[in-house]
Formats: C-alpha cells, structure tokens, sequence
C-alpha cells in the first residue's frame, strides 16, 4: 500500500517546473516539454514513445497546473492511448508523430476542441464515440473564449463520418481525460490558496496584515481543505486507469467532480483575498483564474461526473 | 503507487471479515448511554478481546496483536462494513491509550492498557470545562500537594462516557501560579473515589453520553500522575494529534455508511436530480476520504510526521459525515424523522440517530472553527491573529 509519489516521478515534475518557470510564456514551450519527453509518456516503445503509465504524469500534470500550462499535455496524453487503442494505420502515422513533436495530436470532447487550430490530426468526442478529423478550412472555427492561452476550436464533424473509437475504449478516453485533468487542476487550485496565502501576508489593512483576520483566514483553510482531499483522489484515480481497475470510471468521475468544484472554489476564495488588484489584468492572477474555470469545465463538470457516479451507483 | 494489498494483509481481511459476520449481533445493541446497553457493550468489548480484534494494533502483551497502521485500516473498513456495535471503549482507546504508551510507566501501561483492551474498565474524557472549552488551556481545576499525592478539586464536563465508566483521564493545574498551558498535570482517576459526583447530561439523541464531573478533594497518588508534574499539556495534546488525525476517524466508517445510503437511495424509488447527485458527492468523498487516509499512511510510513495537517482531516470527515446524513433523511423523506423504536422507522431510526451522532462532529476535538485557524496560521503561515494576554 502506496499512494504517493517518486522521488523519479518528482525530478520528472521539477524539470517541467523548471521549464515552464523559465520558459512559460514562450511561443516554442510545446518544443521544449517534448525534449522533456512529456507527449511520449502515454506512447509504447514500438510507437518511439517512452511506454510509461498515467502515474508517470502525475508530477508532470501537477507543475502544469501550478505553472497555469496552457498546452495541451492532457489532450495529447488522451490521444495517445486513444490512437494505440484503435491501432492499424493510423497509430503507426500519428503516434510517433506525436511522441517526436513533428505534429500535435489532441483528443477532447467535443464541440470545442483546445489547440485543435495548431494540430496535425483532432480527435472528437461526440455523443459517446470518437472520430478523427484533419483541421483543415471548413472544419474548424476558432472561438473566443475565457481562457485564450487554452485556444478553443469548434470542431464539425463530416456527415456521415465513421467513428474511429467506440465502446469501452471510447467510454475509457472521457474517463482519461477527466482524471488527468483533475490531476492538473489539484496543481492550479493549490497556487491560487497560495497566491492568496502570499498576498494575505503583505497586503495591510486596519493596521495589521488582512491574513490575520479570521474572516479571510477561514476562507483559505477551507479552499485548502478541498484542494488537499481532490489530489489524493486524483492520483488514485489516475493510477485505476493505468492499472485497468473496474472502478476506475467511478474513480475518474470522483475526482474530477472534487477537482473542478476545489479550483473553482479556490479561484473564488483567492479572487475575494486580492480584492480590487486581483480584478484587473495588472495582476497575474487572472492567468489561474481562467484556468480554474476552463479546466472545471472540460471533460465534463462536477455536476456531470456526479451524475454518472449517481447512474452507475443507483440506476 | 501501489494500492493493492499484500497477500498476509488479505488473510488478515479474511479472518476478521470471517469472525465479524459469525459474532456481530443480528439485532443493534441498546445505546452505551443506558445501563443495561452499557453493559451490553462491554460484552461485547470482552469478546472482540477476546478474538484479538479489540485493540489490534497495541503490543502482545497488552492485549494487541502488533497489527500494521494498513491492517489497522482494514480491520475498520470490515468493523463498520459489518454494521459491529460502537465501540464504548473508544476514548480510552483512541484518546488516552495513545498517550499512555508514550508517557506511561512500565506499571502504569501494566495496569490500565490490559483492562481497557478487554474492556473491563472504561474511560471518560476529563478535559473540557465550564471555562475550557475551545480554549481548553484554560483550566481551572486545580490539585494541591499532599503527602504520596495529590487532592484534585474543581469541574469537569462534556465528559462522554462518564455517567456508566469507571476512570476519568483529567487535566488539572497543579501550579497555583501558572498560566495556559504551563503547569497543568494529567491526571488519571476512579470515578468512584471518595469527594467525586458525576451528573448525567442527556445529549441530542435523550441519552446521559456526557456527564458534568465535580471533584471535591479527591486524593490521586503519585502513581496515577501520567507524564511528568507540569507536563499534563504535552501529554494531552499528544493524544489529541491522534483523535484529529488517522486515528480516530478511520475511512471504514464513511465508506460503510456511503454504501448504505447508495443501498437507501435505490430502494426509495426515482429521486430528483439534486438529491442523486448529493448521495454521489457523499460517496465520491468517502472514497477520497480513503485516498487521502492512504496518502497520510504512506508519509507516516515514510518517517514524515503529520502535525498540524490533522486539522485538515479534522474539518473533511466531520462535515462529510455531516453531509451523508442529511443527505440520508431526505432520501427517507418523510419518515427520515422517524427515530428508533418507531414502528414505520427504516432500519430502526439508524439514520435519524447517525445524524444526530454526525451534528457533533465539527464540535468536538477542537471545533472546526478553531482547526481552521490552525490550518491558517500553522499549516499555511498566515500572520497571527492578535490574541488577548491573560
């Protein structure tokens, strides 16, 4: 019995940490977490990938989330099992593609598809199944959105398109995509409680350090206490998928539902503790906050998961 | 990562899981707060004991079986899977035992782990005052040197267990001259000593489960001091990082009590959208209550120590517990109200008396109000809250 984490899968984390702290905003951050070796995790050696396992992530997904990540390490990790799960031609085209970095495979649900703009080959969850759609003009519609670092495509699926994935294995990439998510978004609700953490401390009104008044104080203990109960369960549900465990499913949805509800929690709390600075773009701040709310949505929200939890449990 | 479980682990799953379902009663035992369930308990207690499964963890010698914390998990998840009686010994167990081992002498773990293990004698919490409540350095007992001993005197209450137990471990200032938590003494004494009253105070739930204690002069010989004189902080709030943290509150508890309100809710017929989701969310977070316990498990078994992080568990498993019962009686609906004894009543009032058991969750070993303030300024850093200077 063990839930935790490496001291291997920890050096994974901290170069990506390392990386994103000197490099996030840069235009080529993708290029580089594919030196790291992150789109090759979830890839088999046969495919040039590193053949590794969803814990393999963990570390990884967490710094993403505290370094507000936008790119699609989630998306690219859900295809890449995807793409496997299918096979045949299309596995052996785009799977070392993706491992490489020579094209960006991305899978989400659909109809808005991060990062689908900037991919070789999108994979789109419709209505339980999956299908493979080359971005090209009429395809797709870039969208506006909340969080514009997480680039939002509304993705059409041809008439009449064959689904590429069906069944568990389909049922099994939403699953994917929501633990790992919420494996992410644990990362970014904990650097809003400490954001709000850091700026209680210096921030002085009445004479005296706001984070010394109860009243905010117990605002952030309890973003915390969320923040700390969603990790765990993420991290089990992550490792369900990698062992196949049978209710990983109900592990997924669990800890997605604890995650979105734990950063939207947390973003509120931070928000409310910086006050009127927090609410301008002079402040990063928003940067997490955008995240917090797209990633709470993605993949399914709270309320969605609790409803599967609640269909496979009751009837 | 590895959640799976080793193959003695399993064996010792089957062997619990085979004792408690030939020895659980079919039929709930009377409530510990009455004397004849009191009793009931006890006998209970002697054959749990009896089969090696009263204090699992504890040493040979005192009545344990040197179980792992991770056996320790599993003997509770199958404990409450079984739906096996309360435990009346518990705050001897979880409370004090704890602090016996650490600061006990030989003699003193000699004579009071063994009978608390087969539950001959059962123990009250003598901590709380009228005065020391959340503020429980405040205490305002006080016990006055004499010749092999000392006279405690003063008043101690919420005192569980106290109207039908047989000891009272009580925290008293033995320094006329100090302040908060210096000089205070922990205490260990028969609650049928000469100058003690105990009264009964009937809870929510109609039972006598706490008691005010005054104690009038009550002789307590040296060798009933536990830790040192003017150590009785330290030794209390060694237990109470236990009664916050694994110890207390183990996950088997939540999950049974998930599991049965999955059961509740698909034989109450359709229920609407919100209520479906609130029996998921009281499931979803019993498992994460799980996770959480089994992360805390591997950083114990890492050599890490919890601290003030117990608080956090503190606030999650009683307001969860509060929450899966609420949730419970408005799956019940009408006859959610409906408590033991009651004719119509579904599983004999279970839920109606879990919930009332749950309300008490956020208050005891430390409110949560005051856990949060930890958390803030212990566990996050924050700046303190001025305090006043008494």
């Amino acid at each position: 019995m063990r839930l935790g984490l490496t001291p291997e899968h920890r050096q994974f984390g901290d170069a990506v940490a390392d990386l994103l702290e000197a490099h996030g905003g840069a235009e080529d951050v993708w290029e580089r977490l594919v030196e790291l070796g992150v789109p090759a995790v979830l890839v088999a050696e046969e495919h040039e990938g590193a053949g590794g396992d969803e814990v393999d992530l963990l570390a990884v997904l967490d710094q993403a989330g505290r370094a507000a990540l936008g790119e699609p390490v989630v998306e690219a990790a859900v295809a890449a099992r995807l793409l496997a799960g299918i096979g045949g031609e299309l596995a052996a085209e785009w799977l070392p593609k993706l491992a490489s970095g020579e094209a960006l495979v991305v899978a989400a649900p659909g109809p808005y598809v991060p990062h689908a703009d900037r991919a070789g080959l999108v994979l789109v969850g419709e209505g339980g199944a999956w299908y493979a759609v080359r971005p090209e003009p009429g395809s797709l519609t870039v969208q506006n959105s909340m969080d514009p670092l997480r680039r939002l495509s509304a993705v059409r699926v041809p008439e009449g398109a064959v689904p590429v994935a069906e069944g568990a294995l389909a049922a099994e990439a939403f699953d994917r995509g929501a633990a790992l998510t919420a494996v992410q978004l644990v990362g970014v609700a904990r650097r809003l409680v400490d954001f709000a953490v850091r700026y209680a401390g210096e921030r002085s009104q009445y004479g005296r350090p706001i984070g010394s008044f109860q009243g905010l104080q117990h605002q952030i203990a309890d973003a915390l206490v969320d923040v700390e109960f969603a990790r765990p369960a993420a991290y089990k549900a992550a490792y369900a998928l990698a062992k196949g465990e049978p209710d990983a499913s109900l592990d997924a949805s669990g800890a997605k539902a604890l995650a979105s509800d734990a950063a939207l929690h947390a973003a509120k709390v931070s928000l409310q503790v910086h006050g009127a600075i927090g609410y301008t773009m002079e402040l990063d701040l928003h940067r997490w906050l955008r995240r917090a709310w797209s990633l709470a949505s993605a993949w399914g929200d709270a309320s969605h998961h609790r409803r599967a939890v609640a269909a496979a449990l009751i009837g | 990562m590895d959640l799976s479980f080793t193959p003695e682990e399993e064996k010792f799953r089957a062997e619990v899981r085979a004792w408690l379902e030939a020895n659980v009663p079919a039929e709930p035992l009377p409530s510990f707060d009455t004397a004849e369930g009191f009793a009931a308990h006890q006998e209970w207690e002697a054959r749990l004991h009896g089969a090696g499964l009263s204090v699992v963890t504890w040493p040979v010698e005192y009545g344990g079986r040197e179980a792992s914390l991770t056996e320790w998990l599993i003997f509770e998840e199958e404990y409450y899977r079984a739906g096996a009686p309360g435990r009346v010994g518990q705050n001897g167990i979880y409370l004090l035992a704890p602090s016996l081992f650490e600061f006990g002498t030989p003699e003193q773990k000699a004579r009071f782990l063994p009978p608390m293990a087969r539950g001959e004698e059962v123990w009250a919490q003598g901590w709380s005052e009228p005065e020391a409540g959340s503020d429980l350095a405040n205490v305002h007992s006080r016990a006055e040197r004499v010749d092999g001993g000392w006279l405690v005197s003063g008043q101690k209450t919420w005192s569980s267990r106290a109207v039908h137990g047989h000891w009272l471990f009580a925290l008293v200032r033995t320094d006329p001259e100090s302040v908060r938590h210096h000089g205070l003494t922990y205490f260990l004494l028969p609650l049928d000593a000469p100058g003690v009253t105990v009264r009964g105070i009937h809870q929510l739930d109609g039972y006598a489960g706490f008691a005010e204690v005054f104690l009038d002069k009550v002789f307590v010989p040296d060798d009933q001091v536990l830790g040192e004189v003017g150590q009785g902080w330290k030794v209390a709030m060694s237990t109470t990082g236990s009664e916050r943290g694994l110890t207390l509150r183990s996950p088997g508890r939540f999950l049974a009590a998930a599991d049965r309100l999955v059961e509740q809710a698909r034989e109450a017929g359709p229920l609407d959208d919100r209520l479906r989701e609130d029996v998921a969310d009281a499931w979803i977070k019993a498992r994460a209550y799980q996770s959480y316990t089994f992360q805390t498990l591997t950083r114990i078994l890492d050599g890490e120590s919890i601290g003030p992080e117990s608080s956090i568990n503190k606030i999650f498993w009683s307001e969860m517990d509060l929450r899966l019962h609420e949730t419970a009686l408005r799956v019940l609906g009408p006859a959610g109200e409906l408590v033991e004894g009651a004719q119509d009543a579904v599983a004999d009032g279970r839920w109606a008396d879990g919930f009332l058991f749950a309300l008490a969750g956020p208050i005891y070993g430390g409110t949560n109000e005051v856990q949060r303030n930890i958390i803030a300024e212990r566990v996050l850093g924050l700046p303190r809250e001025p305090r006043s200077k008494r």
